[in-house]
């Protein structure tokens, strides 16, 4: 009896000792005055499955953490997102939406994050940017990417590298405003040349749908040559145009505050729905731990469960052994 | 009926789960018929078996019964998306040739992937051109954060053109107006609402409908005519000491904006 009791204290403070193979830990069973060697094996099982436990409950507590935090960032973008939403109306009223428009020069805007752990909406993004080029490249049209966030640049330079244009990165580290979005969209309107602007971003429809869109902006003299095509635009023409000398400029700068218009709803919808990605995210992966957790809380106690049986039998085969 | 009482029994309901219903605070105003209720409840029965039952299904359930619009998604596909929220109005596809074209040639190059959704699908139409003038013109007035006017139905607006101050009357003619700095006001009957805005886009089209943009835009009381002095005379002595084409612009900006208001706020 004092053995046995010895044998349990030892057994609950050895330190960790290197596992013997398992047909020892058969033997020893068969065995039962072989104590070392099945003391041994016995403490590393519930050892190795508790530090797993450990692991998986730390990460837990990290998701769900993340995810508090990405709801309440959620909770700060998402009215500005939505007070947003009333600037790109009116283009879309005056000018119509053309994403089929034929033009020569192309630039796709893909808009994605900087930091990960945002479930698939960069992926998307990417993979429809990557789509846009296929159209829109042809032997007389061009297509080039401008590049914003990490993840969209990490994803887009492994295979497209020549056709990046602009890249920029942390968007995000400064307060959102809009001075800052028509800085960036001034940035691109004078360094690359285009036709046509496609912007690709995830639209925020709700915590758990994010809808990949994609925004058409056509430069002045496009403009021009679609409404005199007819077609959408068509009625153009019939709009007088009041201030600056002539009608081209008024196009220019409004095809200018369009595009800015345009750029900062869509930065506000895609950092709204990588918010709300991370928050689904890091929700299904706190619920993954919880489910490891639980599988793995009732092998330590099966394994514990057994142990204890094993000794019991030991200790009673080896006093009924004593005896007769 | 969306109004005030709605708003605030929701917001009692969503203390109860902060980080998910929250989302769904912030309603425009907007009214429902009876059918239209009707119509409803038969609509939000169809997206609310695809959400997955996670422990806020109960209550945003709840929530967006009471939050679905007067919306185009009997006739869309997109039904199967989940939960139509109430800003982004959602029309089915375009019958227009755009649309379609592109979407042709998106299932040409990458027929696995759905194509993108594209801005006039998230649109309310807007109404044709009326054959008889109507009595109204219909102002949206935006900002980048925020819609002060949606839809407001006044009497004329007068806007602060590049050519000088235009008064906007329902049935004007189709304009494409680039504002300058100065003063916006909004006459609905004896009210009068005033704003100085610091320039934008003003387009009037053939359905009485005003779409004024401006990059900002503050009530007129809320400015202290003080700071405009200080500001006026600093921007005058900058323009003056200018050395550089950039430096006069921005100190020649900076005078303009400032006599602007000045005279908004004495005129």
């Amino acid at each position: 009896m004092a053995m046995a009791a010895l044998r349990k204290e030892g057994r609950r403070f050895a330190p960790l000792v290197s596992s013997p193979n398992p047909i020892n830990a058969i033997r020893s069973t068969l065995a039962p005055t072989e104590e070392q060697v099945g003391l041994g094996v016995r403490s590393i099982s519930t050892q190795v499955v508790r530090n797993r436990m450990k692991s998986v409950r730390n990460i837990q507590k990290i998701t769900k953490a993340m995810k508090m935090v990405a709801a309440s960032k959620l909770r700060a973008i998402q009215v500005r997102a939505e007070n947003s939403r009333g600037l790109w109306q009116p283009f879309t009223a005056l000018l119509g939406d053309t994403p089929s428009v034929n033009v020569k020069k192309n630039v796709i805007v893909t808009i994605s994050s900087d930091k990960g752990l945002c479930g698939g909406i960069n992926s998307t993004s990417v993979k429809i940017s990557r789509a846009l080029h296929k159209i829109n490249s042809g032997p007389d049209t061009q297509c080039k990417y401008v590049v914003l966030g990490e993840k969209g640049k990490a994803q887009l330079i492994r295979d497209s590298k020549k056709d990046i244009e602009l890249i920029m990165t942390e968007l995000q580290k400064n307060f959102l405003n809009y001075t800052q979005v028509s800085v960036l969209a001034d940035d691109i309107l004078k360094n690359v040349e285009f036709d046509a602007l496609r912007i690709v971003f995830n639209k925020f429809q709700s915590v758990v749908s994010f809808l990949p869109t994609t925004a058409t902006v056509l430069s002045p003299e496009i403009v021009e040559r679609e409404s005199e095509a007819g077609g959408k635009i068509g009625d153009l023409d019939s709009y007088e145009i009041e201030g600056g000398e002539t009608k081209s400029e008024v196009l220019q700068n409004l095809a200018e505050f369009q595009f800015s218009c345009v750029m900062f709803n869509a930065v506000l919808e895609n950092a709204c729905s990588e918010q709300g990605a991370r928050m689904s995210a890091m929700d299904s992966s706190s619920r993954n731990a919880g489910d490891m957790l639980d599988r793995l809380t009732l092998t330590y106690n099966r394994t514990r469960q057994a142990s204890i049986t094993t000794e019991l039998i030991e200790i009673i085969s080896g006093a009924s052994a004593l005896e007769g | 009926m969306l109004n005030e009482r709605t708003r605030t029994r929701l917001g009692s309901t969503t203390q109860q789960s902060p980080n998910f219903a929250f989302t769904l605070c912030g309603l425009p105003d907007s009214k429902l018929s009876k059918s239209d209720q009707n119509l409803l409840q038969s609509i939000s029965d169809l997206p609310i078996r695809l959400i997955s039952e996670t422990p806020f299904a109960t209550m945003f359930r709840q929530v967006a019964h009471r939050l679905l619009t007067r919306s185009t998604t009997t006739y869309s596909a997109g039904a199967a998306a989940s939960i139509r929220r109430p800003y982004s109005t959602e029309v089915v596809a375009d019958a227009s040739s755009g649309d379609s074209a592109f979407v042709e040639a998106w299932k040409k190059v990458a027929p696995n992937i759905d194509p993108p959704k594209t801005p006039i699908q998230y649109m309310e139409p807007r109404p044709p051109t009326p054959s008889t003038l109507p009595s109204k013109l219909t102002v949206n007035f935006v900002l980048p954060y925020a819609a002060e006017l949606s839809k407001a139905e006044v009497d004329m607006v007068i806007v602060p053109a590049t050519t000088g101050q235009m008064g906007i009357l329902p049935g004007h003619v189709p304009t494409i107006a680039e504002l300058k700095p100065g003063l916006l006001s909004v006459h609905e009957g004896n009210d009068v609402k005033k704003y100085f805005i610091s320039s934008g886009f003003a387009f009037v089209h053939s359905n009485s409908y005003a779409d004024i943009l401006a990059v900002e835009a503050v009530p007129l009381d809320r400015i202290d005519p003080a700071q405009v002095q200080k500001g006026l005379s600093e921007f005058t002595q900058k323009l003056n000491s200018a050395s550089t084409d950039s430096d006069k612009a921005e100190a020649q900006i900076g005078v303009d904006v400032h006599s602007a208001l000045n005279s908004a706020l004495t005129g």
